[in-house]
């Protein structure tokens, strides 16, 4: 049930990331006379200050903050298993110069370090945001995957494995990575959350490319052009929502990750349904 | 010299632990002590024992899972030492291994046709897909888990304990070894279906001359499946012979004590009620014999000193100063 909510919601805003934009065809920066208007029926979520419609907005920014979130998780997941599964597989050295790492980025704070690398980038395109968000939110994943595979790495399979002789990547990336699919699963979808979240909070502080409109830039205008104060709640709640909303739907897809990954939830629920 | 095919020599394994104690440093786990132990050719050899009485490191010492503290593993009479690498995974090639549990050795994720082909591909027995086909199928043919085209695609899950460990035979004996180490590879197994398992070892160790070493804590099952029986009792050897004629007129206190208490299908009267007691502690284990806490037998000398190995004729011998010295 959980799990079915969190997809239809992840499922609607991906339709609309992709699919979107392509059905209103409208320009999200194109500007009209109509500024500041409530939502009516020509403009369904109202218009900015500058007469920018928010509902074009929102569809083309959902492209933008989707787009960030999973192109960082995916950057980040693939640091994460590198780090933790190789360095808990093998241990000693290889483990340690890992672990030392990790803890480095995971006691930076990672809102200030990207608001600081940020400020270096050349351009602050959606690509090279997306990357200083993955540089700065792996280190999580990767403690939690080491820690799984420091179990996993004992368990009977992989020692059969390593007997059959199977070398160690082979036995990393073939036995051990498909036990920890929903561990992967879990932190990537945790991760695409916080991507967003800091893609928006860079827009919103000004500091990502201001010329391409995503959740986090309308903020960003919404909050300069004083939304709150004037009572254009229109302007600054749908932007808002959607980031509120996207994080309930992945959370509610771990939760189901988690029932059906944990085998001790698994079999109570068959038993139920023995009974 | 010796027609082993997989021989230990004076293996001993101290275990230290990871963390210190109260007083900085552990003492050691002296697991084993001692063992000699000798594999032939198509023939069965049993290591019985009670739990925690080293059989598994021995097993694991022998497959080289991690270096002896001291001894060593000697492979068609050369010694070998191959803990990681390159040399691990040949000496893998020689010496298999089959798990307690066959409800942990096969990965959840992969099918049974996955888990028999890796070997196959690992070691270079296959050039095709067809040949692989092929060998996966004639591989569960030899292990009786027919119809084969039914069993390449299942998932583990969907095997049952029998089954799994079936699998776990085929895969060992995919690699084409000289030598498969069985540890308790019944013990975890529905009762009516241990026969049919070990039945199957029995004749994968005649038909392809593997050298085939049977761990067991049910000296029943030894005696029914092995040619050759040893005993072991906290870390050390204290007997070992034909199994026949070690069970029939077993020389040492202990072996007897487990042969008492063993359900013996034979034997018309119960068993009288025999208490083993329990087994010493391996970290300060008795001094001398290490049985004589328990040995209705027990003489002045057995605190003393560890008893030598008497031999007893016909390839049998044993480790008690009573037999050294019969009164
Ligand atoms: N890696 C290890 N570190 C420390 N102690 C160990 C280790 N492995 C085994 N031991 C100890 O060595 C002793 C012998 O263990 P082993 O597993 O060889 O016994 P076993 O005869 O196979 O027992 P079982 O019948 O329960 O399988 C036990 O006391 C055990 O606690
Ligand atoms: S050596 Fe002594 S204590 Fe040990 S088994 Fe023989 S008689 Fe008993
Ligand atoms: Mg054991």
């Amino acid at each position: 049930m959980k799990i079915k909510a969190g997809v239809a919601i992840l499922a609607f805003f991906t339709l609309m990331a992709i699919a979107g934009p392509l059905l209103i065809g409208a320009d999200p920066a194109a500007t009209s006379n109509d500024g500041l208007q409530g939502p009516s029926s020509a403009h369904w979520l109202g218009t900015t200050q500058t007469g920018q419609d928010i509902l074009v907005q929102i569809v083309y920014g959902a492209r933008v903050s989707m787009g960030v979130g999973v192109l960082s998780a995916v950057i980040a997941t693939l640091l994460a298993v590198a780090v933790g599964l190789v360095g808990g597989y093998f241990g000693g050295a290889i483990d340690e110069t890992f672990s030392v790492l990790t803890n480095i980025f995971l006691v930076l704070p990672s809102l200030p370090l990207i608001i600081v690398l940020a400020g270096y980038l050349p351009q602050r395109g959606v690509a090279s945001v997306a990357v200083v968000i993955a540089v700065t939110g792996w280190a999580w994943g990767a403690r939690v995957l080491r820690a799984q595979t420091l179990s996993v790495r004992r368990r009977d399979f992989v020692e059969a494995a390593r007997a059959s002789g199977e070398r160690p990547l082979r036995i990393i990336f073939f036995e051990i990575l498909p036990v920890l699919l929903p561990v992967i699963a879990t932190s990537f979808l945790a991760t695409v959350v916080g991507a967003i979240l800091a893609e928006a909070g860079l827009s919103f502080l000004g500091l990502a490319d201001l010329s391409t409109v995503s959740w986090g830039s309308m903020l960003y205008f919404a909050q300069n052009g004083q939304a709150l104060l004037i009572g254009a709640w229109w302007w600054f709640i749908p932007p808002g929502l959607c980031i509120a909303l996207i994080g309930t739907g992945l959370a509610l897809v771990n939760f189901g990750i988690d029932e059906i990954a944990n085998p001790r939830l698994r079999t109570i629920k068959v038993r139920k349904a023995r009974a | 010299m010796s027609d082993f095919v997989l021989e230990g020599r004076d293996l001993t394994k101290h275990f230290t632990a990871a963390r210190g104690g109260r007083w900085g440093r552990r003492p050691p786990v002296r697991a084993v002590d001692d063992v000699s132990l000798g594999l032939r050719a198509g023939t069965v050899t049993a290591l019985v024992g009670e739990s925690g009485c080293g059989k598994s490191t021995v097993a694991r010492l022998l497959a080289q899972v991690y270096p002896a503290t001291s001894g060593e593993v000697l492979l068609h009479g050369e010694p070998v030492k191959a803990h990681r690498g390159a040399a691990f995974r040949a000496y893998r090639r020689q010496v298999q291994l089959i798990f307690q549990d066959p409800f942990a050795s096969l990965n959840p994720f992969h099918r049974v046709r996955y888990h028999l082909a890796r070997p196959l591909r690992i070691h270079g027995h296959v050039r095709s897909d067809a040949d692989e086909q092929e060998q996966v199928a004639e591989l569960l043919e030899r292990v009786s888990l027919t119809p084969v085209e039914q069993f390449m695609d299942k998932m583990p899950h969907e095997l049952s304990g029998g089954q799994r460990q079936r699998v776990a035979i085929a895969r060992a004996l995919a690699v084409q070894p000289v030598a498969l180490i069985a540890d308790e590879p019944v013990s975890m197994l529905d009762v009516s279906i241990r026969l049919g398992v070990l039945r199957l070892l029995e004749k994968l160790a005649d038909e392809s001359g593997l050298a085939l070493l049977y761990i067991t804590h049910d000296i029943a099952s030894a005696r029914y499946f092995a040619q050759d029986i040893t005993v072991m009792y906290a870390g050390r050897l204290i007997e070992s012979g034909e199994a026949e004629a070690l069970t029939q007129s077993p020389a040492h206190p202990y072996t007897r004590l487990l042969l008492e208490s063993a359900p013996d299908p034979d034997r018309v009267t119960a068993p009288e009620t025999v208490r083993l007691g329990e087994p010493p502690s391996l970290i300060d284990p008795p001094s001398g014999c290490r049985f004589h806490p328990r040995c209705p037998l027990v003489m002045p000398v057995c605190s003393e000193r560890v008893p030598e190995r008497t031999s007893l004729g016909e390839g049998r011998w044993t480790h008690c100063w009573a037999a050294a010295h019969p009164s």
